[in-house]
């Protein structure tokens, strides 16, 4: 179980932002700015932040549609940076990708069940692909009849359906789950959600989960990565973090989930993070989150905290803060 | 202050009529905040619009219903007289904050205009009225930023500022639809935080509507719960959240995920998708996705029918059978959690 399946180090993804005539090189997005996680076969990995913090720029570069800047990216113990076309289509089959917006990512023309053979063709897996197909629509709980049935007539929620089922065809070894459930309605949510737990157990998948919903990974995830502009600033197993989050970005995080329970809710201290995310073409100086931070220091200002291990803390709780929380 | 009464909002389509909204009933005092819960396409924004008669006509055409704001119904007045209303008294902040301002016109222009609209006064006056405002919803430097085009605001600037353009005239009620969702949960938190504060200081009634169970418990006193166009469930947030009596209200908060429980955790998720509207099941609306429903429900339509004092819900199901049903479904729940460990 404790294989690594994905290890990524240290990994930096730089945009070029070109400016004038001569489009000159001017400055850098820092969409990535140095990430190290490890995955572990069977489990799920949460990655959690706010809108522009890097999150699904790095579900894109693990799935090499961006090659990075620099670092590395290790699948079953190999770099898959510089695999050559060929090698990469032989990667492929293991990493696959489930997309945000259901609308937007199935072809609105395909029928269903064509969308889900289409990966199959791409690797010439042609024998008996309408079994397999129906095998997949069953497996995501599609009826056999919808299999010649067009994108605009299923709901939100069976789209979904039809994009993991698309992803799983190729009997792949790690799920890349970009904002899976954010564009569904609770109840539906709630179904995917379901789904997604029962395929991981019935096949054995590795999930990397993205989401900026902290509920919705509470619930999934083993290991959870919370992402602010571009770099990780806590990482632990999921109950460390929920239970005993040190770094201040997650206590903010957590404090401004309005909960569904109106008795807490008014009873509740909530940190409010004044001000909004700082570009990521010019991030701070120091420690990226100082300038909403309510605990810090001139320190802070001047020097990058190490993404450390909490000693303390024998499950592996990793803190990126000069003053951590320390909590009851 | 505004009064619903058996509101009906049907949508003339070329395949039938949809019956957006079917017959619904609230009222709010001052100071007071009604939040309406639902899933897409339940009515709520088209029950959001027709309050202040924002839906085009046709399609849309309330067959049945008043809106009584100040003792006026609001369906009957003529356009002149709503536009006095509009903006005025009742204002609206809508969920996108990206589309809902005019790109080409600066923030300063926008704000202006809804203050001169409704309010005799000079150019400056306006102008130093649109700064305070500003001030108020807390963007910072409000001289400077009066010129600066939307696109040069953040998301929750954005919603500052149509929170701000909502402001403008001090009115009496203010409808939020989903004036969040578009925003990062520490911005949500920001904005939560300002709405709070205007209505402490300007005592407004506020109608949030939101599909966020969170947001709501977070926000209301009242509790509207809708489903296809219906108000299914209403009470105090209490009631609602702790002492449940409708289905639907309770699956809704079950299948949530929470920060709260235990990881892994399975969720009670509701077969099926919501009802066409088209073509609304028999009986009770809720019936096929319903966990307790019996061969009765499918020809019933339960009314909304009191359970205690504020606290009403729509289904035939008397209280001890609710319970016992939900304690079958939680039984049965944790069985198959066992077997799934």
């Amino acid at each position: 179980m404790t294989e690594p399946l994905l290890e990524v180090r240290d990994l930096h993804m730089h945009f070029p932002m070109k400016q004038g005539v001569l489009q000159r090189k001017t400055n850098d997005v820092k969409a990535v700015n140095g990430v190290s996680f490890t995955l572990n076969k069977g489990e799920t990995l949460g990655i959690v932040g706010e809108s522009g913090c890097g999150k699904s720029t790095l579900a894109r570069t693990l799935v090499s549609l961006l090659k990075p800047t620099s670092g590395d990216i290790l699948f079953e113990g190999e770099s898959i940076l510089n695999y050559n076309s060929k090698e990469l289509h032989a990667l492929r089959r293991n990493i696959q990708m489930v997309y945000q917006d259901p609308y937007t990512s199935l072809n609105p023309r395909m029928k269903a069940g064509d969308i889900i053979a289409a990966p199959l063709k791409a690797y010439n897996l042609t024998t008996n692909l309408k079994k397999r197909v129906l095998e997949l629509m069953d497996l995501v709980g599609l009826k056999a009849d919808d299999y010649n049935k067009l994108p605009h007539q299923f709901s939100g929620g069976q789209r979904q359906r039809i994009g993991i089922a698309r992803a799983l065809a190729l009997n792949p070894k790690l799920l890349i789950l970009d904002e899976p459930v954010s564009a569904l309605d609770v109840s539906v949510q709630a179904q995917v959600i379901n789904l997604l737990e029962d395929l991981q157990e019935e096949l054995g998948l590795t999930y990397l989960f993205i989401a900026h919903d902290l509920s919705v990974i509470r619930h999934i995830s083993d290991k959870v990565g919370v992402m602010y502009l571009g770099k990780m600033m806590e990482m632990s197993d999921s109950e460390s973090l929920y239970k005993d989050a040190r770094h201040p970005y997650t206590n903010a995080l957590l404090s401004a989930i309005p909960l569904p329970h109106p008795g807490k809710e008014k009873k509740r201290e909530r940190i409010v993070l004044e001000g909004e995310l700082p570009s990521p073409a010019n991030p701070p100086s120091g420690c990226v989150f100082h300038t909403r931070c309510p605990f810090a220091t001139e320190f802070c200002k001047g020097n990058v905290p190490a993404f450390d291990l909490d000693e303390k803390n024998s499950s592996g709780h990793y803190v990126s803060c000069f003053y951590p929380i320390e909590n009851k | 202050m505004l009064e619903i009464n058996n509101l009906k909002a049907y949508i003339d389509t070329p395949d039938g009529i949809v019956k957006a909204v079917d017959g619904v009933s609230f009222s709010i005092k001052a100071g007071e905040t009604i939040g309406i819960v639902g899933e897409s396409g339940s009515g709520k924004s088209v029950l959001a619009h027709s309050l202040m008669q924002l839906n085009p006509k046709p399609p849309v055409f309330y067959p049945q219903g008043e809106i009584l704001f100040e003792g006026k119904n609001l369906l009957q007045l003529k356009e002149k007289e709503l536009r006095k209303i509009r903006g005025n008294e009742i204002a609206m902040v809508y969920q996108d904050p990206m589309s809902s301002l005019n790109p080409v016109l600066k923030i300063g222009d926008q704000l202006m205009e809804a203050i001169l609209t409704h309010n005799p006064m000079t150019k400056s006056e306006a102008r130093q009225r649109a700064i305070e405002l500003l001030t108020d919803v807390g963007i910072p430097d409000p001289k400077k930023r009066l010129n600066a085009y939307p696109h040069q605001f953040s998301g929750g600037m954005r919603q500052r500022v149509l929170i701000a353009i909502a402001l403008a005239c001090n009115p009496k009620v203010l409808i939020a639809d989903e004036p969040t969702t578009a925003l990062d949960v520490t911005i949500q938190a920001q904005i939560l935080e300002l709405m709070k504060r205007i209505q402490e200081k300007y005592g407004t009634a506020i109608i949030i509507i939101s599909h966020d169970l969170g947001v709501i418990a977070q926000m209301a006193e009242k509790v509207l719960v809708m489903y296809s166009g219906r108000i299914v469930e209403k009470g105090n947030v209490e009631e609602i959240f702790y002492q449940t009596a409708m289905p639907y209200t309770w699956s809704l908060l079950r299948s949530l995920p929470r920060i709260d429980s235990e990881a892994h955790e399975r969720l009670l998720s509701i077969e099926g998708q919501p009802p066409n509207l088209m073509n609304p099941p028999s009986g009770c609306n809720f019936h096929p996705r319903c966990p307790f429903a019996t061969e009765q429900c499918k020809l019933v339509d339960p009314e909304l029918t009191e359970r205690s004092a504020d606290h009403a819900a729509a289904c035939i199901l008397s209280e001890a059978e609710f319970e016992e049903a939900k304690k079958r479904i939680e039984t049965k729940d944790q069985e198959r959690g066992q077997g799934h460990d």
